[in-house]
């Protein structure tokens, strides 16, 4: 997929750079963003103390229920010295928040939690305000303390942040010398703070874009064509004239109907008679792996040390092939917004991970001046990644555009799931061979990765299925051959096990031993959209390097945490295994353990350096059945300094849980139209009746590791763990997911 | 259209709608209420979950037309923000959310569950929430929640 500097913005500072090259100059602002109308580098763009002493922060990066709302509130709060109830965050707003560009990719903590961002203007509004006081005072700010929003000089004067600049602008540049408070004081940040959210989520309160309600508001549908590449015949206005105020829009492609209510819009989406151009067949999907290795494709070398091919040739090696498949994102709630399109304005209520983005690709679609453009995030339900958000707010806007009036748009459960940007289809195959030591003395691997599209940013509505079907463009892989690895090596989709050197040149950037390495990707033209859903390809990657790690160490019979151990030299991921395997106890002997149980490990240098995790899995094999039973997993978790501890667990389980639901049971099915993964019986997932295994969360927070994702890092690992632990049980191993009954019998046969 | 009488946590409204509307949407869009929510409009997932008659059903799917006088209790209903209901308060305590989407069915299906029998295994409960779906995967905290909540009935 082209993962175009998804997190390659890390570093960029808060400078202005703007960039004359080329007929679509565009001034850059930090965080990989366009320069907007909010300043990055002014204080007021991110800090404001009111005259009762409320602090108000704003921010880019915005909730979804990873927790994000609390932790950035625990920031300012202790940054700011002032309780977690004095802070009023707003986030996401493109009428008042800073271009922060996209909430996702595990980069919410990098950006705002360590010398950058929402964290640099907190410090810096803490140092202004303690500064002023000291000036008012004649004295020195070194002098002062403060707490609970209040300056005090020895000898007992005090004086809050109300009096120094309540309702007064600080008109102050960001202060990359500004320090942040040390972590060994910290009194909100770092504790477990209940999550903001919960009594309004537990007691119906919340708003949720799905239940945004505007004046005059009307509600709509769209009416998506029967299969990818189809175009529009006509469209027979007149079979809805039946339903009392109907209006149908099209617009190339594009047909959707608004109406007064809910159920008049469903039933005239259902009514609505339209004929369609047929679109080509999907390839089949029961040889599509073998379809998609021999697609042309664009291709990367990522590390190439020139003498693999000898070296394995000498060697004994060990070949095996990993298979991934589409997944969804599959919301809970099908996805919605409201966009209301009057007067020469444009505001649009939307779940989007990237506001500022959409805002853009809104002004696009609709060929409106940027500056006319709002968009406002609230939360949909759990995204994980790219699901209809984007697409739902475009749709929402071309519609109140089309009718004048509010729109309320919410897609049908199919609109939804037949039509998002899925986790890509990957096939890994890997080649390694065993010295004479015990270590891995040549490693080969090869992976094709299935793209269509990506997150819309700011110039590409085409990349989800609205921009497509008003005519705009999707990304698509540029068939080439790779070139040779250049700079530094760039690991950010986890491609490069973690026990390579990860040698361009003479720099070596992996965090592994085995210098006689080559990593080669094939990114090859998907049939179905294609886009990020938690950990994109590192799910995918870390699936087949962590399995293939286990058939390395069972080829020389030796024991798979001490066979990692032997090929690695990062102290964190080395800290994460042996602090997994201590929990769980390790090295007990296996005849502690019932017939048919077995336990697998794994672990991850997640992106190369953003966070850290390694689990040992205990499952249960029925060999008649072939149904796997995780009953146990014990996982460790590194994200540096940690903000809050409870919402970390939380995360960690979840994203532990939802990576065994992936890995045994998720799988996009399409025939030869189109995906018939419609609906919950069509797309499984675990329902609460399931017994789910319990989770055990080991935190391990060095003492001054800045903070890194969390949200992605463990579900990497969920799935190696299990089928390396179900290979222990039964001796069999599973190279496809989901690790189905049938796989698993197929194994054992 | 017809007028139709709706007893709501508590409160009569009078609502003018084609009957066959799902009780859902009148519950959104007519008398504004957040708790439940379209999910999936097939019965499959549990998001649009209100109690009727001690009962856990679901409003995506059920007529408005064919509620009658029957009282409708919504996830508002049990409790507010100052006020949680126990089993909402037994939630807040627990943490057991993540995008809380799900609340509707897991909460009011939980408590429909435990009405009727207070002393409910863990395995009947898991039973009971056999068509509730949670995408962000709380379910350890979810079922520490409701085991929180079964054991302050039991004591």
């Amino acid at each position: 997929m082209p993962t175009v500097s998804r997190r390659e913005f890390i570093g960029t500072g808060g400078a202005l750079i703007v960039s004359f090259g080329g007929f679509h100059a565009q001034a850059q602002g930090p965080f990989d963003t366009h320069a907007s109308h909010i300043d990055p580098n002014q204080l007021d763009s991110w800090v404001a103390v009111a005259g009762d002493g409320t602090v108000t922060a704003k921010t880019g990066k915005c909730d979804f229920g990873q927790g994000i709302y609390t932790a950035q509130t625990q920031l300012v709060a202790e940054e700011l010295c002032v309780p977690v109830a004095r802070v009023k965050l707003i986030q996401c707003d493109t009428d008042s928040t800073p271009d922060q560009g996209t909430t996702s990719g595990s980069q919410s903590s990098p950006t705002n939690f360590r010398t950058q961002g929402l964290a640099e203007a907190a410090a810096t509004a803490r140092e202004a305000l303690l500064e002023m006081a000291a000036r008012q005072w004649k004295i020195s700010p070194q002098q002062l303390t403060v707490a609970e929003g209040v300056i005090t000089a020895a000898g007992g004067r005090r004086i809050t942040y109300a009096q120094l600049i309540g309702g007064k602008q600080f008109h102050l540049m960001l202060s990359a010398t500004a320090k942040r408070r040390p972590r060994d004081q910290w009194k909100v940040l770092g504790k477990p703070v209940s999550s903001l959210d919960r009594k309004a989520l537990m007691t119906g309160q919340f708003e949720f874009v799905q239940s945004v309600k505007v004046p005059g508001m009307l509600h709509g549908r769209v009416v998506r064509p029967p299969q990818m590449g189809a175009t529009l015949a006509s469209v027979d206005k007149n079979s809805v004239s039946d339903i009392p105020g109907v209006q149908v829009v099209v617009r190339k492609d594009f047909v959707g109907v608004v109406a007064g209510t809910q159920h008049a819009a469903v039933l005239a989406a259902r009514q609505l008679a339209v004929k369609w151009k047929p679109g080509p067949d999907l390839p089949a999907q029961a040889d599509f792996y073998d379809y998609l290795q021999k697609q042309p494709s664009q291709d990367e070398l990522l590390v190439d040390s020139g003498n693999v091919e000898q070296t394995l040739v000498a060697g004994k090696p060990l070949r095996a092939k990993y298979f991934w498949p589409y997944q969804m994102h599959g919301s809970l709630g099908s996805s919605c917004a409201v966009a209301d399109v009057q007067n020469g304005k444009v505001t649009v209520w939307s779940p989007t991970q990237s506001v500022y983005p959409t805002r853009s690709c809104i002004a696009k679609i609709l060929g409106v001046p940027l500056e006319t453009v709002r968009v406002i995030f609230r939360r949909g339900a759990g995204c994980y990644g790219l699901n209809g958000a984007d697409a739902v707010s475009f749709d929402a806007a071309v519609l109140s555009h089309a009718v004048g009036k509010p729109v309320r748009l919410q897609f049908s459960r199919e609109d939804e799931m037949r039509w998002e940007n899925l986790g890509a289809a990957v096939v890994t195959e890997h080649r390694a061979a065993i010295g004479p030591d015990g270590t891995i003395i040549a490693w080969h691997r090869e992976n094709w990765e299935a793209a269509l599209g990506n997150r819309p940013g700011y110039e590409n509505p085409g990349n989800v299925i609205s921009g497509v079907l008003l005519g705009y463009e999707p990304q698509k892989p540029r068939p080439a051959p790779a070139k040779p690895p250049q700079g530094r090596l760039r690991n950010q989709s986890n491609t490069v096990p973690e026990y390579m050197a990860g040698c361009i040149g003479d720099t070596c950037g992996g965090g592994g031993t085995v210098h006689n390495e080559r990593v080669l990707t094939h990114q090859a033209l998907s049939p179905v959209f294609t886009g990020p859903l938690r950990s994109p390809l590192r799910i995918q990657n870390t699936f087949a390097n962590e399995c293939f790690m286990d058939e390395l160490a069972a080829s020389v019979k030796a024991d798979p945490v001490e066979f990692r151990l032997r090929h690695l030299k990062d102290p964190r991921v080395i800290a994460v295994l042996k602090a997994a395997a201590k929990a769980a106890n390790w090295g007990a002997p296996s005849s502690a353990r019932a017939n048919g149980t077995g336990r697998g490990v794994a672990c991850v240098n997640y992106e190369g350096g953003n966070g850290y995790a390694a689990m040992i899995a205990d499952v249960e094999v029925n060999r008649e059945t072939g149904e796997i039973r995780p009953q146990r997993f014990v996982v460790a978790i590194d994200c540096g300094a940690v903000s809050n501890p409870d919402g970390l667990r939380n995360q960690t389980e979840g994203g532990v849980l939802q990576g065994m639901s992936r890995a045994l049971i998720e799988e996009v099915k399409w025939d030869s139209r189109h995906i018939t993964s419609t609906d919950w019986v069509s797309y499984p997932a675990l329902y609460l009746d399931y017994e789910m295994p319990e989770v055990e969360v080991v935190i391990v927070e060095p003492p001054d590791a800045p903070a890194t994702g969390a949200g992605e890092t463990a579900i990497t690992i969920v799935g190696p763990a299990i089928a390396n632990a179900v290979f222990d049980a039964t001796g069999a191993r599973l190279r496809q997911v989901p690790l189905t009954r049938e796989r698993v019998r197929a194994a054992l046969a | 259209m017809p007028q139709l009488r709706l007893r709501v946590n508590g409160q009569s409204h009078t609502v003018t709608v084609d009957p066959e509307t799902p009780l859902l949407f009148v519950l959104n869009d007519n008398l504004g209420l957040r708790g439940p929510r379209f999910g999936c409009g097939l019965a499959q997932c549990g998001a649009c979950t209100v109690m009727m008659h001690g009962q856990a059903i679901r409003s995506c799917v059920k007529p408005v037309g064919s509620v009658g006088a029957d009282e409708i209790t919504t996830l508002e209903g049990l409790g507010s923000p100052d006020k949680p209901h126990p089993i909402q308060q037994a939630f807040i305590d627990e943490g057991a959310a993540q995008c809380g989407y799900c609340m509707s069915g897991v909460i009011l299906t939980a408590k429909a569950a435990l009405d009727a029998n207070p002393r409910a295994s863990d395995e009947q409960i898991r039973t009971a929430l056999g068509g509730v779906l949670c995408r962000c995967y709380a379910h350890n905290r979810i079922m520490k929640a409701i085991r929180r909540y079964a054991h302050s009935l039991a004591s």
